[in-house]
């Protein structure tokens, strides 16, 4: 078991970095202290309003505090006074990269409570669009790590790929960040004609471009020097911080609610889930990757899968549903996604509880950033994925 | 009229000697100040537009297309919009050394454009301790950045400006010790003179001219890694590490004084680039024994006429950019190293290495 640091350790109650004390060494004019250093809450590593408070020893951190909360947007609030139509226009904004895959789980969360049955086309498009919204969301991240490690072209052949696969998006939905696509039921309209062939065709150019990043970024020299080792996360204690997604499976546990718990269809078609060995920044990174590739291959499975049929069915008109709770569980592209439903029987939900992978990843971020160097704490920072307002909501 | 602009220009040129020399003392100084100055401030913004072409096509993008024809004016516009903006000194910097820090960087470099050699003749000086005056001056750089990043009474800031202090004198030693295997080689420090003794080298026993990278590549490998973590150019640019330290010593400059530092970094780029070409790359030789045309002074290098001169010079800035193109190409591929892996890899790769390169051109100076 691993040497945990434990939350009454690390937010001993005191506002953020007021407990630490910088203890002076020496006299005179030898005389040394530790210095603090507060990045962000604007700073080019947090790509976000994250601020996190360092305790520098030289360039080595011997403390580290996450302040969180400069986003915070009061979504759960919010989302007791709209009803279910309205709720996913809320969701698909926490974590901005996720969209699609964030207002899917709140749909699927008052289907189950209304015990919906939606059709199956519906379900097929569900999953084909939640797993290009991953491949786009696991671009950005390639591209925004590399950049934090100094390499500044994978970003850019990053957004090549994710403007083609956003334009993709746009013409099924019309939108390329806030799709707004689900319905309880359904979904909003059925594919334009052509999707599923230009769909098929992106699929085959991403594919061809991977092994640009393998070369480019894994396969790297000074990417391998910078991130192998770095920040090592032991499987026990990425669970017992609730830590999901590559993050986890990085530590060499296959947890993905898509095979374990499957939802939709993703039980009719094999779902790969990559794994890394030592849970450091390098298998996380790899694991990132292999998402992405198993997306792919996901993807041309549902190509051949995708049934004919209606895609949404008729609803009353007032949605609401019946009295009591429900928790669905979605594998979100940063991790593990899910959303606590209680109603009480009304049009609006009378609780409902977000639990996002992006606040249980950087719980970890104290634990690994301990006693390591000031570049490397930028390469922890970056590989443990998370959308800031996928913290603070 | 053109004979007569022929004549006239031969008489410039057609000398072994610094083309601006002249009988006035006077004379010859102001154009020798206004030729360096000239070059500092245009051969930097060619370097800088090539960076921008490359780096975009590298990138899937095109780089700047609206400044000027195909961009090229893009970094005219960007200096125009520097000299526009607010000059911003944090109140509690220290303001002298904040302000005079820009400077401290720059000059040296206006410095070195006095004795590299772009040509036959084109050059302001031919100093006979030209390489030790160009290495020594190179080193004061450090200085200016180290008093920016203390003065700016920023914690990024000094941290930038100590990572750069250690990261300067680490590669100040290998770029050293390989500059002085080419000396040895050559039995000159002058830089002129280094160019027209790779001219003559030939392959002992035989009469087969080589430039000095073939006998001393290890030197010129040396010199290259050592020339790029001197300029903190990625992948050794953790005094800068825009993702790390915002932008490290230069975090809290805006403006003109901004812009000096990016300058220096640009102008030390070309100057770094010119030494690696006057010592390894045969200066303005077309190719190795093929004296230029119109030359006729000793390796076909010197006593040039326009034409010939005008060659030389095409030829050194091809070579120049060629290594500046290399510089860009690595930056395009590769991470950022850390700041313990580059002093790792300057200490126990590098300085021996060097040493090693040393002993063996000293020895087979010595045998042949």
């Amino acid at each position: 078991m691993s040497d945990l640091t434990t939350r009454e350790q690390i937010h001993p109650g005191t506002a953020p970095g007021e407990d630490i004390h910088l203890e002076i060494v020496g006299d005179g004019d030898f005389a040394t202290a530790d210095m603090k250093l507060s990045i962000g809450p604007a700073h080019p590593a947090t790509h976000g309003v994250f601020r996190i408070v360092l305790e520098l020893d030289g360039e080595r951190v011997t403390g580290a505090r996450p302040v969180i909360g400069y986003m915070h947007r009061g979504f759960e609030k919010l989302a007791e006074h709209r009803d279910y139509r309205q709720i996913k226009a809320l969701v698909n904004r926490h974590d901005w990269l996720s969209g699609f895959s964030n207002e899917l789980g709140v749909a699927l969360a008052v289907e189950r409570m209304m015990e919906f049955e939606v059709p199956e086309r519906a379900q097929w498009i569900r999953m084909l669009l939640a797993e290009w919204n991953r491949i786009l969301n696991h671009l950005m991240f390639t591209g925004s790590f590399a950049i934090e490690l100094g390499a500044i072209t994978p970003m850019f052949y990053a957004f090549r790929e994710r403007e083609d696969i956003q334009h993709l998006l746009e013409s099924a939905t019309g939108g390329r960040l806030h799709f707004t696509y689900n319905q309880v039921g359904g979904l909003k309209l059925d594919l334009p004609k052509g999707f599923l062939k230009q769909s098929a065709q992106l699929s085959a150019l991403v594919r061809s471009r991977l092994p640009d990043y393998k070369d480019l970024v894994l396969g790297n020299d000074i990417f391998q020097a910078r991130t192998k080792g770095v920040g090592p996360l032991p499987p026990d204690v990425g669970l017992s911080y609730g830590v999901s997604g590559p993050t986890l499976q990085a530590t060499g546990i296959p947890e993905d609610s898509r095979v374990t718990e499957p939802y939709l269809k993703y039980g009719d078609i094999d779902v790969h889930v990559p794994v890394g060995e030592n849970g450091d920044s390098f298998d996380r990174f790899a694991c990132l990757l292999g998402r992405v590739e198993a997306s792919l291959d996901i993807i041309d499975q549902i190509h051949d899968h995708m049934p004919a049929g209606p895609v949404n069915s008729k609803l009353p008109k007032m949605v609401k549903a019946p009295e009591g709770a429900t928790y669905v569980r979605t594998e979100n592209p940063l991790g593990q996604l899910g959303y606590w439903l209680e109603s009480d029987g009304g049009r609006t939900p009378w609780r409902l509880k977000m639990r996002t992978p992006s606040f249980s990843n950087v719980q970890a971020i104290p634990y690994l950033l301990d006693g390591v160097l000031v570049p490397d704490a930028i390469a922890v920072l970056g590989s443990v994925f998370f959308v800031v307002g996928d913290i603070d909501r | 009229m053109m004979e007569l602009v022929w004549s006239t220009a031969t008489t410039f040129v057609g000398q072994s000697t610094s083309i601006t020399t002249f009988d006035s003392y006077v004379v010859s100084v102001v154009v020798k100040i206004a030729f360096a100055l000239g070059l500092f401030f245009v051969v930097p913004l060619i370097g800088g537009y090539l960076e921008h072409k490359v780096m975009g096509r590298m990138q899937a993008r095109r780089g700047p297309v609206e400044a000027g024809p195909f961009g090229t004016l893009q970094l005219v516009a960007d200096g125009i919009k520097f000299i526009q903006k607010e000059d911003v000194i944090p109140r509690s910097a220290d303001k002298w050394v904040f302000a005079a820090a820009p400077g401290v960087a720059l000059v040296p470099g206006m410095l070195i454009f006095l004795v590299l050699p772009f040509g036959p003749g084109v050059f302001a000086l031919d100093l006979e301790l030209g390489l030790f005056y160009a290495l020594a001056i190179s080193s004061v750089s450090v200085l200016g950045i180290l008093m920016g990043g203390w003065a700016s009474a920023n914690k990024f800031s000094l941290i930038g400006g100590l990572r750069a202090g250690g990261q300067l004198i680490a590669y100040e030693l290998p770029l050293i010790l390989a500059a002085i295997a080419v000396a040895v080689q050559a039995g000159t420090l002058s830089l002129v003179g280094i160019v027209e003794a790779q001219a003559t080298f030939m392959i002992p026993g035989t009469d087969v001219n080589l430039w000095y990278i073939v006998p001393q590549f290890l030197g010129f490998a040396i010199f290259f890694l050592a020339a790029m973590a001197e300029l903190s150019r990625p992948p050794f640019d953790m005094p800068i590490a825009d993702s790390e330290l915002v932008f490290g010593y230069m975090t809290e400059y805006t403006g003109i004084k901004f812009a000096m530092f990016l300058l220096t970094e640009y102008g030390g780029m070309i100057l770094m680039s010119a030494l690696m070409v006057v010592l390894y790359l045969g200066g303005w030789q077309l190719l190795p024994g093929v004296p230029l045309p119109g030359c006729e002074g000793a390796g076909g290098l010197f006593d040039c006429d326009p034409f010939g001169t005008l060659l030389g010079v095409v030829v050194t800035m091809g070579k120049i950019m060629a290594l500046v193109f290399i510089m860009v190409w690595a930056r395009v591929s590769y991470p950022r190293l850390r700041e313990d892996q580059l002093q790792r890899l300057a200490w126990l790769a590098l300085v021996p290495l060097a040493l090693l390169n040393l002993a063996v051109v000293g020895v087979a100076k010595v045998v042949f």
